[in-house]
């Protein structure tokens, strides 16, 4: 460091540290309700349908948000994603099972994090939407493995992979609140930690090359480090939730389940929720889980059951696809966006 | 024996065959202000671009701080001490003034990921280190009043001043400044004029500009480099500059 | 040896049919500067819309006409609608944006027509015919030959003549087309309303090979590593890439798959690609633009 910057580091007068976004009281209430309101009140439906593929699905979509809404890297690899972290999380858990849950799910976490550095290494030669393609290849070829190489499912019939027991500290948590509870801790721990990193220099790096890669660059942003360091920590996240939608959502998944259409609904969530916005990400999840019940609902009470399932979700595709047309047009920043608005009108 | 801190010689570049800069060379000496000066495509913003790496010379070298870059990539020139200012300011728009600041820092960096996502010690030490020095060149620069501001939404003027801000956290050696003053009204100029200097005066910065109002040009700087064309045609203090035929033909048009 | 040269014909006939789709995404890469993700469900609306005209008597001449007719319309309709409110977009934001439109036009086909496996025969035999040694199958060959045709009259029309002149010079720099007197809107217009042609065409011959079905839209994801070897600006690039691509999948499902037990040909073309990708990002006959800063 030249003299002259050593001086002004100095230590001087203190600076605020950045604080989390919602005030205190806002945080603690949010906890209270996830933690302990829901528990008390919810029912399995509500655990099975919403509840669990809610938190799931967001924290899939905040991995890619972290990767692409942050730093700027499109990927259309998060179904591959999620997929390592299941199947690692699955072999991890089947064949060291002295290691306690927590461990096991954030291995397999890692593991789709080292796939995810992998699957970014092109970024460092090719830009912008090109990057599509070398995600596309990991989506397809991950896909593939799985399905063909039987020892990832211990050679199960059809690649499939099931929830094993469970277990930690002695709690079965097989049950609906169970797996709920397993669920939101996951969720809760890996958002924090994705807070604090994208309030970081690291999450600054990211932003900076998002936003202008050549001038990040000439200003001395470590511009590889930060692209690298993106696709492994969204890889990670989406790995987490990969195997958690195994685990504590449908306890059997096998490969198709994290296929090229899941890829696209992480997107979907993300530019409905919001890109680049943590919360952006849990809003557009919940967008996506509870739309479908909407309309399942809505076509039952106004036409009398009159669709059946195929037409429902040809009609659910028709608005997905306007929604996102409508957002990229009219809202890019998401439903996050037209939220802060609505709550701040603009001066 | 002057004490040169950049010397380019031959430094030639060119484009789909179009030759930007032809036997380039020029040198200038530590602590000093150099302007390089010319008409609209003369090769100004490309020998900026050559001297921190966002393009490659053909041929030529170009020394700093007695070593010598031929190829040198964007982030190593930053490293070695070269900052950078943008024509047409090129901040990170999705960030605050602050961020923007800070991410000038980023190579300062010593803590990893890990630190980062854990919130470590050192990272809360590296953290408020860096917010210090940022709220310092802020308040150096008067851009404090903006400190929590989204870039997009400020004025272009104060958005050159951010960029300026921007590599000057980093308290560079030499400072290569690409149209500082484009776009700014006549006491906005001299604003960021008196900006340049104190930075040169408080932290002993070499600073290499681009600037078309002649005006402030010869007011502001030590040495002056007419560019036509590719091709070096005048260089000097600037009163030798500005009474030299050659430079007069070239660029000035006519003597007033 | 003759197996070889079967396979490798069988592939390069495929990848004709690649060419042809691959033009229809050049020439809206070139107009709008958008990899169009949303014409793979333009085959799947034409061949779908045809077939279901056909099955309800109408004659094929006037299904095809009522077909082009439809689909010039949406194509124009997209521009219009989607992709003029998105100019000056990041090109990720536009590839979203048809990826958002290629669900629209998928989900309300199928509403509209169903979802169920169409029969689409267009009166062309499936026999073996023999060239030399080879043994190829009359349909692919007739396929290839009717696309090879459109390709070769696209490849004219956009090389030769005005608006083909038009076209690279809105590719080149859309202020300076505008500057010298190109009407953009007429531009647009004719592109994407080829693009909706190419896209009867190619869902004519993919449907009547393989049933007209939801899967007609995956030519979307054959095209991309098509037009990454060929380069995104080119159409001659489209038609070496179409037929690279062809050959390489073919031959890769014949004598890799075996090794690596199973089929290869959903991810092989783009490894491939990002093989291309990272020696020549520009492609094989893409421009490469110079940075600014």
């Amino acid at each position: 460091m030249p003299p002259a910057v050593a001086a002004t580091f100095a230590p001087g007068r203190r600076v605020a540290l950045p604080t989390l976004p919602l005030r205190p009281v806002g945080l603690s209430l949010l906890l209270a309700v996830t933690f302990v309101a829901i528990p008390l009140t919810a029912n399995d439906y509500w655990y099975n349908a919403i509840l669990i593929p809610f938190l799931i699905m967001a924290l899939a979509g905040l991995g890619l948000n972290l990767t692409m809404g942050y730093a700027g890297q499109a990927s259309l690899g998060t179904g591959a994603f999620m997929a390592v972290g299941a199947y690692a999380t699955y072999n991890l858990l089947l064949r060291l099972p002295e290691l306690p849950l927590p461990v096991s799910l954030a291995g397999g976490g890692l593991i789709a994090g080292a796939v995810g550095l992998v699957v970014g290494l092109p970024s460092l030669r090719i830009k912008g939407f090109y990057l599509v393609a070398p995600t596309l290849a990991a989506q397809f070829l991950i896909e593939w493995v799985f399905n063909q190489v039987g020892w990832f499912s211990n050679y199960a019939s059809s690649s499939a992979i099931s929830a094993p027991r469970l277990v930690f500290l002695g709690h079965d948590l097989s049950s609906p609140a169970g797996r709920y509870a397993l669920t939101l801790t996951s969720v809760t721990v890996v958002t924090v930690l994705a807070w604090r990193l994208v309030h970081s220099q690291t999450g600054r790096n990211w932003r900076a090359v998002r936003d202008g890669e050549t001038a990040a660059a000439v200003i001395g942003v470590p511009v590889a480090r930060a692209k690298l360091s993106a696709f492994f920590v969204g890889a990670a996240v989406s790995g987490v939730a990969g195997a958690l939608w195994a685990f504590t959502y449908l306890g059997t998944v096998d490969a198709r389940s994290f296929d090229l259409d899941r890829s696209f609904q992480a997107m979907f969530i993300i530019i409905i929720g919001g890109l680049g916005s943590l919360s952006g990400s849990f809003i557009g999840a919940a967008f996506i889980v509870l739309f479908p019940i909407l309309l399942t609902h809505l076509s039952n009470a106004f036409l009398g059951g009159g669709l059946d399932g195929g037409q429902i979700s040809n009609l659910q595709r028709i608005l997905f696809g306007a929604l996102i047309i409508g957002f990229l047009i009219k809202e890019p920043n998401g439903l996050i966006a037209l939220l802060g608005r609505l709550r701040r009108p603009a001066r | 024996m002057a004490d040169l801190i950049l010397e380019l010689s031959d430094v030639s570049l060119s484009f789909k065959g179009l030759k930007a800069i032809n036997a380039l060379s020029f040198s200038v000496e530590r602590g000093e202000i150099c302007a390089l000066i010319g008409p609209n495509g003369a090769g100004k913003s490309s020998a900026l671009n050559i001297l921190n790496g966002v393009y490659r010379a053909d041929s030529g070298h170009v020394a700093f701080d007695g070593q010598r870059l031929r190829s040198i990539r964007p982030g190593a020139a930053a490293r070695l001490g070269i900052g950078r200012t943008f024509q047409h300011a090129a901040l990170f728009t999705g960030l605050s003034v602050l961020d923007n600041v800070l991410a000038g820092l980023a190579r300062y960096s010593r803590t990893s990921l890990i630190e980062h996502a854990l919130g470590l010690p050192r990272d809360a030490a590296e953290t408020r280190r860096f917010r210090e020095a940022a709220e310092e060149t802020l308040s150096f620069l008067e851009l404090t009043p903006y400190r929590d501001r989204i870039v997009a939404t400020l004025p272009y003027g104060i958005q050159k001043r951010v960029d300026l801000a921007r590599a000057l956290v980093a308290r560079p050696t030499l400072l290569l400044l690409d149209e500082p003053m484009a776009g700014m009204n006549g006491e906005e100029k001299r604003a960021i004029a008196r900006f340049i200097v104190a930075a040169r005066d408080a932290f002993g910065t070499t600073v290499v500009l681009i600037e078309h109002d002649l005006g402030i040009v010869m007011r502001l700087s030590d040495h002056v480099v007419v560019l036509d064309y590719g091709r070096k045609v005048g260089d000097g203090p600037p009163d030798a500059v500005r009474n030299d035929p050659a430079v007069i033909a070239a660029y000035l048009g006519k003597p007033h | 040896m003759s197996f070889f040269f079967e396979t490798l014909a069988g592939g390069l006939l495929a990848g004709v049919m690649y060419a042809l789709v691959a033009i229809g995404f050049v020439l809206i890469y070139k107009a709008s500067g958008v990899f169009n993700f949303a014409q793979g469900a333009m085959v799947l609306c034409a061949a779908l819309t045809f077939v279901t005209l056909t099955e309800r008597d109408v004659p094929f001449w006037l299904a095809g006409l009522i077909t082009l007719a439809i689909m010039v319309t949406l194509a124009v309709a997209v521009e219009r609608i989607v992709l003029r409110p998105l100019v000056n977009r990041s090109q990720i934001t536009l590839f979203m944006a048809t990826l958002g439109l290629s669900y629209v036009i998928e989900g309300g086909s199928q509403f509209v027509m169903g979802a169920s496996v169409h029969e689409l025969d267009l009166g062309l035999s499936d026999l073996p015919v023999a060239i030399g040694p080879i043994q190829l199958s009359s349909f692919d060959l007739v396929a290839a030959l009717t696309a090879g045709a459109l390709v070769l009259a696209l490849w004219l029309f956009f090389e030769r003549t005005r608006i083909g002149v038009s076209l690279r010079a809105v590719a080149d720099d859309p202020q300076a087309a505008l500057s010298i007197g190109i009407r953009l809107p007429v531009l647009w217009a004719t592109v994407w309303a080829v693009a909706g042609f190419v896209a009867l065409v190619a869902g004519l011959l993919w449907g009547a090979r393989q049933g007209v079905q939801f899967s007609l839209t995956f030519v979307v994801l054959k095209a991309l590593p098509v037009l990454i070897i060929g380069g995104f600006t080119s159409i001659t690039g489209a038609i070496v890439g179409g037929l690279i691509v062809g050959a390489a999948d073919a031959l890769a499902e014949i004598y890799l798959g075996p090794l690596l037990g199973g089929s290869v040909s959903t991810w092989f073309a783009y490894a491939l690609a990002v093989a291309f990708l990272l020696v020549r990002p520009a492609g094989l006959f893409g421009e490469r633009a110079i940075e600014r800063v």
